[in-house]
């Protein structure tokens, strides 16, 4: 073997260098400067993003444990774009006195969680996909303990850390029901031996709950809204978006890959699931006042919107899923991005406290109407695109009813969606909260998730684009 | 470039020129000067169909341009129009060009005003022209959002609950628009073999009859929502009382007929077998719509709710002759589209002009303003004529013609709907000359009311612009039927083949 082998790991080889840099930097770098870690973080980052775009993308490694071919190429490229915006948004917020010290920490767990992500999203065997999940979840564990004078923020992580234990544990088990029944662990070799005993079917139903954890789907979603509510709101940005978006990615890839010849078990599985978390999402996500507490329960039900996506079960699903992702990675990152600069500047996550925004800070009010609208599926923004394919995946199958269902929630979403609008457009407030200057980087991040939430939904070269790679895969 | 293109994107120039206007007299200025564009733009539409059509072309759709969009999907831009196309066009040009010098005094957050009104505008004209069904949603949805801003924000009453209910409910019908539309795409496989979103495409493809039956409600309600049909009819009453002016005038005048038009254009035209089998259903709804809108008027002495029931009842006529499917109603309920749309602009145009000046819109507070105001008086009066139906103006021509069509039916059913139907008039009759005698005659009521001023510069060139339309229809109605009669022909036919299939239940 030699090293041009390993050019189709790039995205991960990429990032173990730039996590050695920081860790040389946070040695070298003194006290009085280490706020210089975040704009180097950051910039590495970006040559990193902009790497992962470059070609020569395919190939197989270690026996195929490892496969990277263009569609999981431009899924993990979505992730990176996500990841950029998150670090441009948390510069302002590390920057504060009590972070000073812990810096590198944050990108160095981040990074950390980010390569976990990519080996899962480029696994070709069980293992592989579950020393990913692994790498991927207890970092993120830390972080979201990170503000650990917080008891919220403690609270989160243990939280966090014991679902996830949990999760691994059901979809461990699932797993090792799949691998009695097959005798081998590797995609390839396990589609082949599926039979339709009962024990790998029961294999089937631990691994969607497993997968339900991560994903926060309605039954297993109750860790979600404190855990969100508790972490940073950069670590929670990235946890509802970026955590989600890698596992709905592996998800649907192992159900198609894998569970294939079980397809009429799962497809009624996950009609089920989508039911229930879109509907439970949103007559949650109604009552809610917290900001984080109300995208925390907002995610939720965009999960169960893409499973409408996966439900269609062909190269088209498998695209407009992968088109969602990444059009719900800059609207949620939007949506975050302006609470996040709120909370920095004021102190305040409450939506009643938003009343009277757009007076005082009217393009922040703005940013938050688009990124909202587009979660609620309103046009000309990108999620009314991403949503019309899912609807249209989901028809291809005939599932008319479901799509009825589904087109309901979204109505029932726009309420609370309006409600946050409402707050900073019409109500009254004598003491709005005061204008300020967001950071340069916050603002970069901003302009990036705006200019996404409208490019991504009328180009249709990046639709074209996505579409051609999944046929590939 | 297309001038049907243009028509979209004159708005859209527009919004940035307001956008980057300095003062609130260049917002003003550029906001009427796009519109004007836009009526113009409208008016040369006009002529340029009929010179199209007097060189003899004969395609179902003319100016037409199709672009793809989403390759994999069949998504096109494909824009396009028909005589009822340009109806509509001409319509909303004029309704628009009124709405914004209604508005001219506006003061809170003009800029913000403006652009969400020139939004709505967009979209309603891009409906217009859009032969794409996911085009033509795209449209719906961009006119439908602005108007939770604009109740919201310069609202009056229970503004926030208005502003609410009527977005949640017209989003619910496009929640079942969505699914009828996914319906339609997933069933239009043609000759080629190949799904579209085409509206002409779609119309050469027999859909069995049972997924016709299936998915005809769901389009028919999506866009009934719309257009007020009973019992979706709610959010209009609030709708129309909590918003200003100018939005009230769109939205009633323009918007509203998204729903008709939609209902025809979509749900007839491309489900024609359902639509026969289905129409008795909802010529019992638009019965009811047209005859509890006119008893709901006389109970209200708000002016805003008076015409927003009017407005329901009226509207509920467009979808009685749509669905009473012979060539006269067709041709009826087109006109009575253009005509309504007219009339009930003109008058929550004048209502707010009243408003602005006595601050009440309470029927019992008002009295004697044709001696105080006499301009806006003679318009508040034609606009009742016209909802009556007197002869001379459009509502009779629309009317008329809706009931006279509706009388080629001879079975009993039909017979007994277009009786209750017609009693409406005489309801009418009731409401207006009882509004117009209480509010411009007797004595003055208020003592304050004896100083208002009469109506201004742009006041008049507003209440103008909409009287000479209503009249222009009411003397020289022919020059609307031959714009909309050649087109009414392939979707005539299109219903006329299945026409006979279905014996009556009755």
């Amino acid at each position: 073997m030699n090293l041009q082998d390993f050019l189709p790991m790039r995205h991960e080889i990429l990032l173990v260098f730039l996590m050695i840099v920081i860790i040389l930097c946070e040695i070298f770098i003194s006290e009085k400067s280490k706020h210089y870690v975040i704009n180097i973080s950051i910039v590495l980052f970006v040559l990193q993003t902009i790497v992962g775009f470059l070609p020569i993308q395919q190939g197989n490694m270690f026996g195929g444990m490892f496969q990277n071919d263009l569609f999981r190429s431009t899924l993990k490229n979505i992730l990176s774009i996500g990841v950029l915006i998150v670090f441009l948004q948390s510069s302002g917020w590390l920057k504060k006195e009590e972070n000073k010290g812990k810096i590198s920490e944050y990108f160095l767990l981040l990074l950390s969680t980010l390569i976990g992500m990519f080996f899962m999203v480029s696994s070709g065997d069980f293992l592989m996909m579950y020393l990913g999940l692994e790498l991927a979840t207890i970092p993120i564990t830390a972080l979201a303990a990170y503000e650990r004078n917080k008891s919220k923020s403690a609270e989160a992580g243990i939280k966090l850390l014991l679902i996830s234990a949990l999760s691994t544990g059901v979809l461990l088990y699932g797993i090792s029901m799949i691998y009695g029944t097959t005798g081998s662990v590797y995609f390839a070799d396990v589609a082949v031996n599926f039979g339709k005993s009962s024990l790998q079917i029961l294999g089937l139903i631990f691994f969607v709950a497993g997968m339900g954890f991560k994903i926060s789907l309605v039954p297993f979603h109750l860790w979600t809204a404190d855990v969100y509510e508790g972490a940073p709101i950069s670590v929670t940005a990235y946890l509802s978006v970026i955590s989600k978006g890698a596992a709905v990615f592996i998800f649907m890839i192992i159900l198609y890959k894998v569970f294939g010849a079980l397809f009429d078990m799962w497809n009624s599985l996950l009609y089920v699931l989508a039911v229930v978390t879109m509907t439970v999402g949103n007559l949650f996500a109604i009552r809610q006042n917290n900001m984080k507490r109300f995208l925390a329960f907002s995610s939720i039900a965009q999960a169960g919107f893409i499973l409408l996506g996966i439900l269609g079960s062909n190269a088209m699903g498998a695209a407009s899923v992968a088109y969602f992702v990444l059009i719900y990675i800059v609207t949620n990152l939007g949506a975050f991005g302006v609470v996040s600069a709120i909370y920095n500047a004021s102190g305040k996550e409450d939506m009643r406290e938003y009343n009277g925004l757009y007076k005082t800070n009217p393009m922040l009010s703005l940013v938050m109407t688009l990124a909202l609208f587009s979660l609620a599926g309103i046009p000309p923004v990108a999620g009314f695109f991403g949503k019309f394919f899912l609807f249209t995946s989901a028809a291809s199958h005939g599932y008319y009813i479901l799509v009825l269902i589904a087109v309901i929630n979204a109505t029932i979403s726009l309420y609370y969606y309006l409600r946050v609008i409402k707050a900073m457009f019409i109500d009254p407030n004598d003491n709005p909260i005061p204008y300020f200057k967001t950071d340069v980087p916050a603002r970069i991040g901003l302009v990036i998730c705006v200019a996404g939430i409208f490019i991504v939904g009328f180009a249709t070269s990046i639709y074209e684009a996505i579409y051609k790679f999944t046929s590939l895969m | 470039m297309n001038i049907l293109s243009l028509l979209i994107l004159i708005p859209i120039i527009t919004v940035f020129g307001i956008a980057f206007s300095r003062s609130k007299n260049m917002v003003r200025i550029v906001a009427l000067v796009g519109m004007s564009a836009q009526l113009l733009t409208a008016i040369v539409l006009m002529f340029s169909y009929y010179a199209t059509r007097d060189a003899g072309v004969t395609a179902q759709m003319i100016f037409y341009q199709d672009i793809e969009w989403f390759k994999f999907l069949n998504i096109h831009y494909t824009v396009g129009v028909d005589g009822i196309s340009v109806a509509m066009i001409l319509l909303t040009g004029v309704v628009t060009f009124a709405g914004i010098l209604a508005s001219w005094e506006v003061e809170y957050l003009q800029k913000e005003f403006f652009i969400s009104l020139i939004l709505l505008a967009t979209g309603v004209f891009g409906f217009f022209i859009s032969l794409d069904l996911f085009l033509m949603f795209l449209f719906y949805e961009i006119a439908v959002i602005p108007m939770y801003f604009l109740i919201g924000i310069w609202g009056t009453g229970p503004k926030e609950y208005s502003a609410m209910k009527l977005t949640l409910m017209l989003m619910g019908g496009s929640a079942l628009m969505t699914v009828g539309l996914l319906g339609l795409y997933f069933n239009s496989k043609g000759a080629d073999g190949q799904l579209t979103f085409n509206i002409l495409e779609i119309a050469k493809v027999n859909i069995p009859k049972s997924t016709q039956m299936f998915f005809f409600p769901f389009i028919f309600v999506g866009f009934g929502v719309l257009g007020a049909l009973y019992p979706f009819h709610t959010w209009s009453p609030d709708g129309h009382a909590s918003a200003p002016t100018a939005v009230s005038m769109l939205h009633a005048g323009v918007l509203m007929k998204l729903g008709g038009y939609g209902c025809f254009r979509v749900a007839m035209y491309l489900l024609p077998e359902a639509a026969n089998a289905l129409s008795w259903i909802f010529i019992i709804l638009a019965t009811i719509s047209v005859v509890y809108g006119a008893f709901g008027v006389i109970w209200q002495k708000d002016l805003k709710y008076i015409n927003a029931y009017a407005s329901v009842s009226h509207v509920g006529l467009i979808t009685f002759a749509l669905m009473m499917m012979n060539k006269v109603t067709l041709d009826g309920a087109i006109i009575q589209m253009i005509s309504h749309g007219l009339t009930t602009a003109l008058f929550f145009a004048l209502i707010g002009m009243i408003y602005g000046r006595t601050h009440t819109r309470m029927l019992d507070k008002m009295g004697g303003l044709m001696k105080v105001m006499p301009f806006l008086a003679v318009g508040f009066m034609i606009a009742g004529f016209s909802t009556l139906g007197l002869p001379g103006l459009s509502g009779f021509v629309a009317e008329t013609t809706v009931f006279i069509g509706a009388f080629q039916h001879f079975d009993i059913f039909h017979r007994i709907a277009t009786i209750l139907v017609v009693s409406s008039i005489v309801i009418a009759a009731v409401y207006v000359l009882r509004m117009v005698g209480k509010l411009l005659f007797g004595p003055i009521v208020d003592e304050h009311h004896s100083k208002l001023k009469d109506a201004k510069w742009f006041e008049k060139i507003s209440v103008g612009t909409l009287v000479i339309a209503i009249a222009g229809i009411g003397i020289a109605p022919f020059w609307l039927y031959n714009l909309i009669s050649y087109s009414l022909t392939p979707i005539m036919s299109r219903l006329n083949e299945f026409s006979n299939l279905y014996t009556h239940i009755f």
